[in-house]
């Protein structure tokens, strides 16, 4: 039977797996819309307020999931207020279909109303893009589009599909299965057996893993690894959520914010296993000083970052699940006690600094007392999402996360706004109840999407650190800007608690910790979005910090 | 730093030539040179790049390339064993007492006239790089009025092909 463009499309989706589709409605996807009115009863639209917003959610709903998220919008503003959603999945490794359309084929290139050549903007970060011209080609090509999001490392494809070919009609061969992604690599025996050698006769194991171990699915194999040779582990702040925070080898995020402990220990570590992971110079600071004592074994799924960022001295590109599960039964059983003796003695030092470093400011509360209490009624099975800035940092260093994707934050190009839409997509998309941590700043960017919380009922608690500053900016220019605060003020007078009253939400402001015990209790025994205001006061810093293109030895721990 | 020549197939796409060289521009690599053109099949395109850089950079280059969807080869050219050749069209004028002296030039560097008019002569010339870049040096002084060239393409000696066309 011949069908419209339109129909394929939501066919093809619902066939790739697809149950909820992120969007906004325009001129150029009215046909699309109309489909998904007709197959409204096995595919769900989420409407947002701002396309971002449902770029954001789909990311969301793939970062919990792990499934393909799904995100449409029109052509022009709609196609392009999807950008910085599509460029945050992309540098974050989140398997994403972007799918926009656009002016008829005979229109394109006239600069007609709403045309913008969202295939040539979204070039460089998408894995890959497609414009459909031949309404034949329409079905494969979004079967590919799901094919290479989920292959290798995971990543968003944008389809476009100009007016006409979702008009026009084909024959459509229904009832397909899921694509399968292209088969991963396998690492080569003859460089694990190498790796083993490595491991065997190191005296100082340190592993470094990140998110390619939470998309690889090798969370297991990691910890299991770490055990076997008696090794502390770090993580990038995408690592995060990968084991849980009380697993005895786990030192937590390490890198410019990230804990005492897992910082120096890895500089003192003889042989760095890296996992996943990208050496962001979030995570090394300054490259040419990063790893002088260690060597380093460095796997992940894309050849492309091995010796990209930090030349290791055993590269090998592969799933991180066999190797880590075939390196287990290479290597031997170790015990490391002297290493041992010394993390524990760096954890007693992080202990102390953190201790020093805290502070109790009258009439305002502290970030590591927001998180403790909040963290205490949200239950494990929460999902905790940040926006970018201090509280994000926070968050990652404190939150005690149990159950793996259960931290979704924008990390390689941190998206402030990105935390709301994402909650709400990964709230949608489990069923399960959301915390999101943000800032004033990060929470005035894409605070519409409250409405789309409300209008979906989402369970999702807004924790606001209101410390009328950008912080992180605010942060840097107190310690390397002589304390210049250029833009970072915020003479702003907005009240978070009748905003969120206005969009139809509840909410209620926390000053003093017993106010947010009560809050909190409140908040999560509620079904819908619930906005706690709680004022930080604006001299609260992160720390530890590595200064940017710093190295261990400038860590600052404490300042004043 | 060393020049490197690269023969890449590429499915013969629509934009595929804007991947291939945004690819370059976003991670900061620079292009010597770039040709493109059709195959022995045509679903597939052979783009021949040359740049410059060191060992490392020229790892990353392939790597990078090798991610693109519609790349389906990528191969380093080994430069002892491999023909390379560019094409220049320059356009001289056509004067009295400078023509012998073209014509030695253009005999000497086995080039050929492939237009003569009363007031121009245009040189076609094959060759190395390093042979187009000594035509021009020679002709300069005469008043170059126009030029044109390929960019380079090439093919390595005997049995040895990028396979994917086949």
């Amino acid at each position: 039977m011949k069908i419209s463009g339109a129909k394929i499309v939501i066919e093809t989706l619902i066939e790739q797996g697809c149950d909820t589709i992120f969007g906004y409605p325009g001129g150029q996807v009215i046909d699309l819309f109309d489909e998904l009115y007709n197959a409204r009863d096995r595919i769900k639209h989420i409407l947002s307020a701002h396309e971002q917003g449902a770029a954001h959610a789909a990311d969301g709903y793939a970062r919990v999931t792990g499934k393909t998220g799904v995100v449409i919008a029109t052509s022009g503003p709609g196609a392009t207020n999807l950008v910085t959603g599509i460029a945050t999945a992309y540098l974050d490794s989140v398997p994403m279909v972007a799918i926009t359309g656009n002016v008829s084929c005979d229109l394109i290139g006239r600069d007609s109303f709403q045309e913008v050549d969202i295939v040539g903007v979204t070039m460089p970060i998408t894995k890959h893009n497609f414009i459909v011209k031949n309404i034949y080609e329409l079905a494969d090509t979004i079967r590919t589009a799901f094919k290479i999001a989920k292959s290798g490392r995971q990543g968003p494809v944008l389809v476009d599909i100009p007016k006409d070919i979702q008009t026009a009609v084909c024959e459509f061969e229904a009832d397909r299965q899921p694509v399968i992604p292209y088969p991963l690599t396998f690492v080569p025996e003859d460089k694990l057996l190498k790796a083993a050698e490595m491991i065997n006769s190191c005296e100082r194991p340190y592993i470094y893993f990140g998110g390619g171990v939470i998309s690889g699915k090798a969370s297991g194999q990691v910890a299991a690894l770490a055990d076997k040779i008696d090794a502390p582990m770090g993580c990038s702040l995408m690592g995060l959520s990968a084991v849980p925070d009380d697993n005895p080898k786990f030192l937590g995020m390490q890198g410019m914010h990230g804990h005492y402990a897992a910082s120096v220990a890895e500089d003192e570590a003889d042989l760095v296993i890296a996992l996943g992971v990208r050496f962001s110079d979030r995570a090394t600071g300054n490259n040419s000083r990063y790893a002088k004592n260690f060597k380093i074994i460095h796997i992940d799924i894309d050849g492309a970052e091995l010796h990209k960022n930090i030349a290791a001295d055993l590269a090998i590109r592969g799933d991180i699940k066999d190797a880590a599960e075939r390196l287990i039964s290479m290597v031997e059983e170790k015990k490391h006690p002297q290493w041992s003796e010394r993390i524990s003695q760096l954890r007693e030092e992080e202990k102390k600094r953190t201790a020093a470093a805290y502070r109790k400011i009258e009439g305002k509360l502290c970030p590591y007392d927001i998180i403790d209490i909040i963290s205490s009624h949200a239950g494990d099975d929460v999902i905790v999402a940040t926006d970018v800035g201090q509280h994000q940092m926070w968050t990652a260093q404190r939150y005690p996360l149990k159950r793996t994707r259960s931290f979704i934050t924008s990390g390689g190009l941190g998206t402030m706004g990105y935390g709301l839409g994402a909650a709400i997509g990964a709230t949608l998309a489990t069923g399960r109840k959301a915390v999101l941590f943000t800032g004033d700043g990060s929470f005035g960017m894409n605070l519409c999407e409250l409405a789309t919380a409300v209008s979906q009922n989402t369970p999702v608690v807004i924790v606001i650190m209101n410390n009328n500053v950008l912080g992180m900016v605010h942060q840097w220019q107190e310690l390397f800007f002589e304390k210049h605060y250029s833009g970072t003020v915020l003479d702003r007078k907005t009240d978070f608690v009748k905003l969120a009253e206005a969009f139809g939400a509840k909410g209620g402001r926390a000053c003093s910790n017993e106010e947010l015990e009560k809050l909190a209790a409140e908040a999560f025994a509620c079904d819908g979005p619930f906005v706690i205001d709680c004022p930080v006061d604006s001299s609260e810093l992160v720390l530890p910090m590595l200064p940017p293109n710093g190295s261990i030895d400038e860590i600052i721990t404490e300042v004043r | 730093m060393d020049q490197y020549v690269i023969g890449v197939i590429v499915a013969n796409v629509s934009g595929v030539l804007s991947r291939v060289s945004g690819m370059f521009t976003r991670r900061g690599f620079n292009i010597d040179s770039l040709t493109v053109g059709e195959t022995e099949s045509s679903g597939f395109s052979r783009i021949t790049i040359a740049f410059h850089g060191d060992e490392d950079i020229k790892e990353r280059i392939l790597q990078q390339l090798q991610k693109l969807h519609d790349v389906r080869e990528v191969e380093v050219l080994d430069s002892k064993d491999t023909v390379i050749r560019e094409l220049l069209l320059i356009k001289i004028r056509n004067k009295a007492e400078i023509r012998q002296d073209i014509m030695t030039a253009v005999e000497i560097f086995r080039s050929k006239i492939v237009d003569y008019s009363p007031a121009a002569l245009t040189c076609e010339l094959t060759g190395e790089t390093s042979k187009i870049d000594a035509f021009i040096e020679l002709l300069k002084p005469y008043g170059i009025m126009e030029m044109c060239r390929t960019g380079i393409v090439a093919i390595e000696r005997g049995e040895n092909c990028l396979k994917t066309v086949k």
